[in-house]
């Protein structure tokens, strides 16, 4: 067995997510490898080493620095036919699913996707249909291609880490793979504290009915000394700000505790916040998703109950 | 110009996979995949009052007429199923060159996309299509404006939003976050009976039978298992003792 993984970085630093999935390949094969291309990568390369990478193949180009995809998809195709890897492996986000569905096609190899785990035999665990069934899926040739859940994995560092050899890689463009280009690039500032580790988190959905109801979100997460989180549909409404949303275009969070109020529990939300330890909601619908993955489902008025839970909450912490 | 939307058929309320075939159960009621209907939508007002085309494409099942009929009579102006039993059980790599065929035929100026079927959580598929059609492509789309020749886009990422500008002909895949679908009116309905509707065998649009279904799928599905159990989960509903239950139920957790 012979890996690749597509590793990616923001701000200078190695996303966790692509560096879980590096150290679950660590513990499957010992040919593992990783792929970094964007402008000032080189200097990244070594870190990969710690979570498990041998070889890190580098493209150090600053035109690849903006995250599209396609030219991503030449780099990937261009080592798997010359280094003969049998699997590549992605952790999801918006850049890496387009990246690996891609390379499927360019090389007519299967994708599995949405994966929690792979096994060393090559059965990848899927869990599908609002997580009813655990599906058992395979690949029939080589490349194998598999897409990741995010958070599936902790980036924690191998045990039979060390330095990695770095090469560098040169790529001829397809035609198409550059034609798509990113002309500007707004980050949002976060404020209050960091949802991605709090331990305790609030969040609040369309089920709260106006955006000044998130005080009811505020309070409680002030009471349990944790921070706010937010739905992607409120972000969008303009509720609340970008930097609280949590889901597959926003944060994916895994505290001690998730509260979510008047949240219905849509995949694009539970998918940032399923692997939190203990989850609490509290929906007036009682066929609310999000009670299917709730550790306490309570179907009730959240206007009605959580002033109450506030207030208890503060007396039971001294506050 | 012209515009072709990908849309697809998905089963009504929660699905079911057949234990015998280990696919996704089809026989029942579907519905047009409600992110589907954001690609319909954001075609029609790109389309305006203009004398572009915009042309529905599905891969699926005969009943699949039902959602093209759909998007039909929100306002599409034509449809294209491609049916064929051997088409049954694509995987991504078979459905793209499917739909790649299909495309093709089209030569459309734009291809749209939503964000994700809600059956399969599939949110690939418009990546693998644009490679085999070599043209550019951007998800996760909030926003979406033509220039001539070109088009621009505004996505939401992880880290904030981008904006992209690609020449056309592209392939975008836009987010439910872009617009409001409409609701077919009844004039709309009335007149999408009237509309053309074309069913294609994979013969018709030149894919090979070898390269799709069962055939032409690199990914299978072993076997159907229990997911892992959330252990003690609990419901209740409130009796105006929720607050106290919930605060019952966080100390005995350890959480506060």
């Amino acid at each position: 067995m012979s890996t690749l993984v597509f590793l990616e970085h923001h701000g200078g630093e190695l996303q966790k997510g692509s560096l879980g999935v590096l150290g679950k390949a660590a513990t499957l094969g010992d040919d593992v490898s990783a792929v970094l291309a964007g402008g000032g990568v080189r200097s990244l390369a070594p870190e990969a080493g710690k979570y498990g990478a041998k070889t890190v193949y580098v493209l150090e180009d600053d035109s690849l620095e903006p995250p599209t995809p396609q030219p991503r998809v030449d780099v990937l195709a261009k080592l798997v036919q010359e280094k003969g890897f049998d699997t590549v492996l992605f952790g999801n986000s918006v850049l890496a699913a387009d990246v690996a569905a891609g390379l499927a096609a360019r090389l007519d190899a299967g994708l599995n996707w949405d994966l929690v785990d792979l096994t060393s035999d090559f059965v990848g665990k899927r869990p599908a249909l609002q997580d009813s069934v655990l599906v058992d899926v395979g690949w029939r040739s080589t490349p194998r291609l598999a897409l990741f859940r995010a958070g599936s994995f902790d980036a924690g560092e191998s045990d039979g880490g060390g330095t990695p050899a770095i090469e560098d890689v040169s790529v001829d463009f397809e035609e198409h793979s550059r034609s798509a280009k990113v002309v500007s690039q707004e980050a949002e500032q976060s404020s209050g504290p960091s949802i991605e580790d709090a331990d305790v988190i609030v969040a609040g959905g369309r089920g709260l009915g106006a955006p000044e109801n998130f005080t009811l979100a505020e309070e409680l997460a002030k009471a349990l000394g944790g921070a706010v989180g937010a739905t992607r549909a409120v972000v969008d409404a303009g509720w609340y700000p970008y930097s609280a949303q949590i889901g597959q275009t926003g944060k994916v969070v895994s505290p001690k505790l998730y509260v979510a109020l008047g949240i219905s529990g849509a995949i694009q939300h539970k998918v940032g916040m399923q692997s939190s330890n203990v989850i609490v909601a509290i929906n007036k619908d009682p066929n609310a998703p999000i009670f299917e993955f709730s550790d306490l489902g309570v179907v009730g008025d959240v206007h009605e109950i959580v002033p109450k839970l506030t207030e208890l909450v503060k007396q039971k912490r001294g506050q | 110009m012209k515009i072709a939307v990908c849309v697809k058929h998905v089963p009504e309320g929660h699905g079911r996979l057949d234990p015998g075939s280990k696919r996704l159960d089809r026989t029942g009621e579907g519905a047009l995949n409600h992110f589907d209907a954001n690609a319909v939508e954001e075609a029609l007002r790109l389309k305006g009052d203009s004398d572009s085309e915009v042309v529905v494409v599905s891969l699926g099942p005969e009943k699949a007429a039902d959602s093209l009929r759909k998007a039909l009579a929100m306002g599409a102006d034509r449809a294209v199923l491609v049916s064929d039993e051997a088409a049954a059980g694509s995987d991504l790599v078979a459905t793209s060159a499917i739909l790649a065929k299909t495309l093709e035929r089209e030569s459309a100026d734009l291809i749209l996309f939503g964000q994700q079927a809600s059956d399969a959580d599939g949110a690939v598929l418009w990546a693998a299509v644009a490679e085999r059609l070599r043209r550019p492509v951007v998800s996760q789309a909030a926003e979406l404006t033509l220039n001539d020749g070109s088009l621009r886009v505004k996505r939401q990422t992880e880290f904030g939003y981008d904006v992209i500008e690609a020449p056309l002909p592209a392939v975008v895949a836009v987010s439910d976050a872009i617009n409001e679908p409409r609701y077919p009116s009844l004039k709309g309905i009335m007149g999408a009976k009237k509309k053309p509707f074309e069913t294609l065998s994979l013969g018709d649009v030149g894919a090979d039978a070898a390269q799709a279904g069962d055939p032409g799928s690199k990914t299978e599905v072993l076997a159907l298992g229990d997911p892992p159990s959330r252990g003690d989960a609990r419901k209740i509903e409130d009796s105006g003792n929720a607050a106290q239950e919930i605060v019952d139920f966080l100390a005995e957790k350890r959480l506060i």
